[in-house]
C-alpha cells in the first residue's frame, strides 16, 4: 500500500488539475475497467453509420455478392432439370465429368436443386440476421448517445423543455433506425446490382428496347424525389407536432390538479383538439402526395409497356424485330419491375430516416452542456477539498436578462459555517446552484482548495460536494437505495458469478463494447464504504442509524420498518429475535397488568376485535385467493360454512345488519360521508339490500335465490364482534366461527396452501408486518389510550431486545414510490439531507433544504446537521434570515448582489439588511 | 351489551330523547364504547371538548382542577351524560373527568354528531327543545335564587360582605 502510494504520489504531480490536500482517499489503480467514452453524434445519418459500423457493411456486402453465383444458378436449374433431365434425349448425359442415365441425372439434378434451396435459404437467414444485428447495434449505440448526452443538458434546458419530447425521440421515433442502418449500403447495391444485370439483359437482346425499358427512369428519378421532397417536410412538421402532443399528455398529468381545480378542462380537450387537427391536416396532406406520387409513379411505369406493345409490336409485325425477342424483353422488363420498386421504396426510407436521425441529432445540441469528459473521467484519485472556497466576481445572467447574480466576491473557509440569507428572488438560491457547479457562471470565477471548480471532474465535485435542494428528488426503490445513491459512483467490488453467469455477462460485456455502451457491471457491488468511512455493510448500517438521529430522521423509519414486512428465509436471526419480542411483549403487558388493551391471536379462542373474516381465515393471505373482502365469495370457504350448516346463519345474520343499516342510513344522500366510515354497505348498494330484505320479509331468507343469498352473506364478514355491537356475534356463533376455522384449516386442499400464513404463536409470519408479527393480535377497542399505550410498549420492549436498529434496517426497505411520493416532502427533505452528510462530503450546500420542516423539527435537523459537519464547510440558504443566528458567517444577498456580510451580532443592527429581513418574518 | 341496549340508554337521556329511533341508533352506532380503569381521565379540564360520554357502567368523578388542587364536585353514575355541552360548543372543558372504579362509557364523538344535526334538523329541533327547557328551568331557579337572595336581604338588612 505505500508503495503504491508513492508511485502514485510521484505521478500525481504531473497530472494536471491535481488537487493538492491530505492523505489519499481511495485507490483505483489495478482492475480498473476502460474508462467510458465520450461519445459524440455525427450530423448525418450515413457518417454516422460509416464512422461506427464500416467493416460490418463491407462484410455485409461481401457476404450478399458471395451469395449471387447461387442464386443465379439456383434460378437456372429449374430450366436444366425440365428440358434436359426430364424432356432430353440424349442420354447417357455427362455431369462433372462422370456419365449418368436419364434416372440417376435426374435424381442428381433434383438433389442439387434441394442443396441449392438450402444454401439461398442459408444466406438468407445469415444476411439478414446478420444486417439486425448490425442495426440492434447501431441503435443500441445511437440510444446510449442520445442518453448520455441528456445526462449533460444544463438544468436550463429541462426548465424550458418538456421530458416529454424527448422520450419518444430515445423511445420510438429511433426505433426505425435500427432496420435502416442495416440495408443502408446493403440494398441499394443488391437491389442496383440486379437491376443493372437485366438492363444489360435487355441491351444485348435489342439496343432499342433497351433503350425505351429505362428511358422514363430519368423522368422518375427527377420527378419522385421533387414530390418525396414535400412529403419529407410534412414529415418533419409531423414529428414536431406529435411532439407536442406527447408535451401536452405530459403537462396535463402533472398539473391535473389545476385542470380540475380551476375547471379549466374544456379549454384543454379544445386545446389537445386542435393539435390533432393539425395532424389531421398534416397526415392527410401526406396521404395525398404520397399517394399522388405512387399513382404518377406507376403511370410512368406503365408507359413502358406501352411502348412494348405498340412500339414493338409494330415492329415485328413490319418484321423488324422477332417475335421471340419481344417476348424475351417483355418477360424481363417486368423482372425489372421489382428491383426498381425496391430501390424507389428504400429512397423513401432513406429520406424518412435521414430526417428523424437529423431532428433528433438537432434536439440534441442544446448550448451550454456539460463537457461529456468531465461528467465520466475517472481521476486517479480524489482528494479531499480543503483551504477556501473562494468566488470571485461572479454573475449570473439568465436569458440575456438582468443578472440575476451580479458580480458577487466572498471567500468561505472549509471549515466555516456559512448562512445565506436573502428574499426570495434576491439570487441566493441560483448562488447555492452556481457554488454546486450545477449552473455555469455567465462570467466570474468560483475557487475551491485553489483549483478552479469548472475544471474539476464531476467526480470531484458530485463526491467531495453535498448539495440538497428545496424539493429533492427520490428515485422508486428503496428508502436505503436512496441513501446510498452518494455511495455508488463506480463498481467497487465484482459480482460473484457462476460459470454460467460469467459467460452469459462475458458476452453481454461484449456486445456492450460493441455498441460503444458503457462496460460496468450494473450487479456488482457499487457501494464505496471507504466514502461513508466505514469499511463494511455492518459498520454503513450502523452509520445510516447515526445519521438518520442526527436529523431527527430515525423515527419515522422505525415507523415505515413497524409497517414493513421481513422475509425470514433470508434474515432467519432476526425473525428469530422478533419471536421474542414477541414473546416479551406478552409478559410485559401480563407485568403492567394491561394485558386487556390487546387481544392476542389464541387458535382456541375467538378474537372479538378481529373481524369474522380474520376469524375464520386464522391467517395472513398471500395474493388474491383469500384477500379478505373476498372471503365470502371464496369456494374453500363456502364450502366449510355449508359443511357446518353456517351458512345460513350467516345469511341470516347478515339480513340482520343489512336491516340495521338500511334503517340507520336512510335518508342520507348517497355520498355522505358516514357511508365510507361507517356503513358495511356501500351506498349505492343500498336501493339493492332494501330490495332483498323486502323480499326475505314473508318467506325468510330461505325464499330468496342464490344470487341474494351470496349478496347477503358477504356483509357479517367485515363484523368486529367488540366494535360493532350489532348483537349477531353471540357466544354461540363465535362457538361454531371457531369451529369453521378448525375445520377450514384441516381441509384446506394443497394447492391453496400457499395462498395463505395462518397464525402461528410459534412461529413468524413472512406475509405480515414486523407490528403485527411482534403484536400478534389486535389492539382493542374501546380501551382508553390502547392506541397511544401499546406502540408505547411495543418500542421499549423493542429497545430492551436492542432491536430497534434492526427495525430501522427494515424501514431502508421501504419503497419510496415514483419520484417519492410515498414520503411526505418533509420525508423527502430528511432523507435527501442524509443522502447527502452519508457521502462525507468537504462542503456541503443546502438551498432552502429544511423549508418543509415545522419549527421544532427545523431547529433539531438544523442542531444535529451543524454537529455533524463541525470542521467541514457548510454553505446553507436559508428560507427564513432569524435561522442566521449561530452561524460563523451570514451573506446577505439582494437584488443579485451580496450586500452585507460578517457575523450575525455585527449584522443585526438598526437599519441593516440583515435586521429589515427578519422584521419581515 | 349490543347497539339496542344503548340505544335504551340513549333514548333515556332527555337530551336526545326526542330524536327519531332510526337516527338515534345511528348515533349510537357511530359511537365508540370505551374502557377506562379506576383513576383514568375521561377528559382533561382546559383541553379541547370534543366528545360527550354516556356512562353504562361505574361512577365518575368531576373533578375542577383548582389553583388549591384538585377538587372533586359531582359524582356520576350509570346512564347518565356527562359533558355533553362539549358537543354543542367550542370552549374548552371546565372541568375533568375521572373513572372512579372501572368504567364503560359510550363515546359520542363531536364531528359525526354535528354532521348529524345538520344533516337532520328535525333532530336539531328536538335538541333546541331540550336545551329551551334546561334554560327555562334554569331561568325559574335563578328567578327562585334571586328572589330568595331579596328576601334574605329585606330580612336581614343590609347584604353582608363576602
Amino acid at each position: 500500500m505505500k508503495s503504491m502510494t508513492a508511485m502514485a504520489s510521484s505521478a500525481e504531480a504531473l497530472r494536471p488539475g491535481f488537487i493538492p490536500g491530505a492523505a489519499p482517499q481511495t485507490d483505483f489503480a489495478a482492475e480498473k475497467p476502460p474508462q467510458p467514452e465520450a461519445n459524440d453524434l455525427e450530423p448525418s445519418v450515413y457518417r454516422f453509420i460509416l464512422k461506427h459500423s464500416m467493416r460490418q457493411q463491407i462484410l455485409l456486402l461481401l457476404l450478399t455478392l458471395s451469395s449471387f453465383p447461387f442464386l443465379y444458378y439456383s434460378l437456372d436449374l429449374p430450366k436444366t432439370i425440365v428440358n434436359q433431365a426430364i424432356g432430353g434425349k440424349h442420354f447417357p448425359a455427362e455431369f462433372l465429368g462422370f456419365e449418368f442415365d436419364q434416372v440417376p441425372y435426374l435424381m442428381i439434378l433434383s438433389a442439387l436443386f434441394i442443396a441449392l434451396v438450402f444454401i439461398n435459404g442459408a444466406f438468407k437467414y445469415f444476411i439478414n440476421t446478420y444486417k439486425g444485428q448490425i442495426g440492434e447495434r447501431m441503435l443500441r449505440r445511437f440510444r446510449y448517445s442520445l442518453y448520455q448526452r441528456l445526462l449533460c443538458f444544463p438544468l436550463s434546458y429541462f426548465h424550458k423543455n418538456s421530458s416529454a419530447q424527448i422520450i419518444p425521440m430515445i423511445t420510438v421515433e429511433c426505433e426505425q433506425l435500427g432496420g435502416f442502418i442495416g440495408d443502408a449500403f446493403n440494398l441499394p447495391l443488391f437491389q442496383g446490382g440486379q437491376l443493372l444485370t437485366m438492363i444489360f439483359f435487355m441491351f444485348m437482346q435489342d439496343p432499342i428496347l433497351g433503350v425505351a425499358a429505362i428511358a422514363l427512369y430519368p423522368v422518375q428519378g427527377y420527378v419522385i424525389p421533387k414530390l418525396q421532397f414535400k412529403v419529407n417536410q410534412l414529415g418533419k412538421q409531423r414529428i414536431r407536432t406529435v411532439r407536442q402532443v406527447a408535451d401536452r399528455v405530459q403537462e396535463s398529468a402533472a398539473g391535473i390538479v389545476e385542470i380540475q381545480a380551476n375547471d379549466t378542462v374544456k379549454l384543454r380537450l379544445t386545446d389537445f383538439a386542435h393539435i390533432l387537427g393539425i395532424i389531421y391536416d398534416i397526415r392527410f396532406e401526406i396521404y395525398r402526395r404520397k399517394f399522388f406520387a405512387k399513382f404518377l409513379n406507376n403511370f410512368i411505369g406503365q408507359l413502358t409497356p406501352f411502348f412494348f406493345y405498340s412500339l414493338g409490336g409494330y415492329l415485328v409485325i413490319k418484321g423488324s424485330l422477332s417475335f421471340g425477342a419481344l417476348v424475351a424483353v417483355i418477360a424481363a422488363y417486368k423482372d425489372l419491375a421489382s428491383p426498381w420498386k425496391e430501390l424507389l421504396d428504400f429512397y423513401q426510407i432513406k429520406e424518412n430516416s435521414r430526417i428523424t436521425y437529423e431532428q433528433i441529432v438537432e434536439q440534441f445540441q442544446p448550448s451550454g452542456m456539460t463537457d461529456a469528459r468531465l461528467l465520466l473521467e475517472e481521476p486517479e484519485r480524489i482528494m479531499p477539498l480543503t483551504g477556501e472556497l473562494s468566488v470571485a466576481n461572479l454573475s449570473l445572467a439568465e436569458d440575456d436578462r438582468a443578472r440575476v447574480v451580479d458580480a458577487v466576491n466572498f471567500t468561505v473557509k472549509l471549515d466555516e459555517h456559512a448562512a445565506v440569507i436573502g428574499q426570495s428572488g434576491s439570487g441566493k438560491n441560483e448562488l447555492a446552484l452556481l457554488l454546486a457547479r450545477l449552473v455555469r457562471p455567465t462570467s466570474g470565477r468560483i475557487t475551491i482548495g485553489g483549483a478552479d471548480l469548472a475544471e474539476l471532474p464531476v467526480a470531484v465535485v458530485g463526491r467531495r460536494i453535498g448539495y440538497v435542494s428545496a424539493m429533492p428528488y427520490l428515485f422508486a426503490g428503496t428508502l436505503r437505495d436512496n441513501l446510498l445513491l452518494g455511495l455508488r459512483h463506480l463498481p467497487m467490488r465484482p459480482a460473484e458469478y457462476d460459470e454460467a453467469t460469467a459467460r452469459r455477462r462475458e458476452r453481454q460485456l461484449y456486445e456492450a463494447r460493441r455498441s460503444g455502451n458503457i462496460e460496468f457491471d450494473l450487479h456488482a457491488d457499487w457501494i464505496d464504504y471507504q466514502s461513508a468511512g466505514v469499511s463494511d455493510q455492518a459498520q454503513l448500517m450502523d452509520r445510516i442509524a447515526e445519521v438518520l438521529a442526527r436529523i431527527d430522521f430515525e423515527e419515522d423509519v422505525y415507523g415505515l420498518g413497524l409497517r414493513g414486512r421481513l422475509d425470514p428465509a433470508t434474515h432467519p436471526d432476526l425473525a428469530e429475535h422478533l419471536l421474542e419480542a414477541r414473546q416479551a411483549l406478552a409478559q410485559r403487558l401480563v407485568a403492567d397488568g394491561i394485558t386487556n388493551l390487546v387481544e392476542t391471536y389464541d387458535p382456541e379462542r375467538y378474537n372479538s376485535n378481529a373481524t369474522v373474516a380474520e376469524n375464520l381465515l386464522f391467517g395472513t393471505p398471500i395474493g388474491p385467493t383469500f384477500e379478505l373482502d373476498a372471503l365470502a365469495d371464496n369456494i374453500h370457504v363456502r364450502r366449510v360454512l355449508d359443511k357446518l350448516g353456517l351458512t345460513d346463519d350467516l345469511v341470516e345474520a347478515g339480513r340482520q345488519v343489512a336491516a340495521t343499516m338500511t334503517e340507520m342510513f336512510a335518508g342520507l344522500p348517497p355520498e355522505h360521508e358516514f357511508f365510507e366510515q361507517f356503513s358495511f354497505i356501500d351506498a349505492n348498494a343500498l336501493p339493492e339490500f332494501a330490495a332483498i330484505l323486502t323480499a326475505a320479509e314473508n318467506g325468510g331468507t330461505q325464499a330468496l335465490d342464490r344470487e341474494q343469498r351470496d349478496k347477503l352473506l358477504s356483509v357479517p364478514f367485515k363484523l368486529v364482534a367488540a366494535r360493532h355491537r350489532l348483537g349477531v356475534l353471540d357466544e354461540a356463533m363465535q362457538q361454531r366461527l371457531l369451529e369453521a376455522r378448525r375445520a377450514f384449516r384441516e381441509e384446506l386442499p394443497e394447492e391453496a396452501r400457499g395462498q395463505i400464513e395462518f397464525f402461528d404463536p410459534a412461529r413468524y409470519n413472512a406475509a405480515a408486518s414486523l407490528q403485527d408479527n411482534i403484536l400478534f393480535g389486535k389492539i382493542a377497542y374501546g380501551e382508553a389510550d390502547a392506541t397511544v399505550r401499546v406502540p408505547q410498549v411495543l418500542g421499549q420492549v423493542l429497545d430492551a431486545l436492542s432491536l430497534r436498529s434492526a427495525v430501522i434496517d427494515v424501514g431502508l426497505d421501504y419503497h419510496v414510490g415514483t419520484a417519492g411520493s410515498r414520503l411526505s416532502l418533509a420525508q423527502r427533505q430528511r432523507a435527501a439531507i442524509a443522502r447527502a452528510l452519508l457521502k462525507r462530503p468537504d462542503l456541503l450546500i443546502l438551498n432552502e433544504a429544511t423549508g418543509a420542516l415545522d419549527a421544532p423539527a427545523q431547529a433539531k435537523a438544523m442542531a444535529g446537521l451543524r454537529q455533524e459537519m463541525a470542521g467541514r464547510g457548510l454553505i446553507w440558504v436559508l428560507h427564513r434570515a432569524s435561522l442566521a443566528r449561530n452561524f460563523d458567517r451570514v451573506l446577505v444577498m439582494s437584488a443579485g448582489k451580496l450586500q452585507e456580510q460578517g457575523r450575525f451580532e455585527e449584522l443585526d443592527r438598526k437599519d441593516s439588511l440583515t435586521a429589515l429581513l427578519m422584521a419581515a418574518e | 351489551m349490543s347497539l339496542a341496549q344503548e340505544y335504551e340508554l340513549l333514548r333515556r337521556v332527555p337530551f336526545f330523547a326526542e330524536i327519531e329511533p332510526a337516527k338515534l341508533k345511528l348515533l349510537a352506532f357511530m359511537s365508540e364504547r370505551v374502557g377506562f380503569d379506576d383513576g383514568k381521565l375521561l377528559c382533561r379540564q382546559g383541553d379541547p371538548g370534543d366528545a360527550a360520554y354516556l356512562i353504562i357502567e361505574g361512577e365518575v368523578e368531576i373533578v375542577l382542577e383548582g389553583p388549591a388542587g384538585p377538587l372533586t364536585v359531582a359524582t356520576i353514575g350509570a346512564n347518565e351524560i356527562v359533558a355533553e355541552m362539549a358537543i354543542l360548543c367550542d370552549s374548552p372543558r371546565n372541568a375533568s373527568v375521572r373513572a372512579k372504579g372501572r368504567v364503560v362509557a359510550l363515546r359520542i364523538s363531536k364531528e359525526p354528531f354535528m354532521r348529524m344535526v345538520r344533516e337532520f334538523p328535525a333532530m336539531a329541533v328536538s335538541i333546541m327543545r331540550e336545551l329551551a327547557q334546561r334554560l327555562d328551568s334554569t331561568n325559574n331557579q335563578l328567578r327562585t335564587a334571586l328572589s330568595e337572595v331579596q328576601r334574605l336581604r329585606n330580612g336581614a338588612g343590609a347584604p353582608t360582605a363576602h
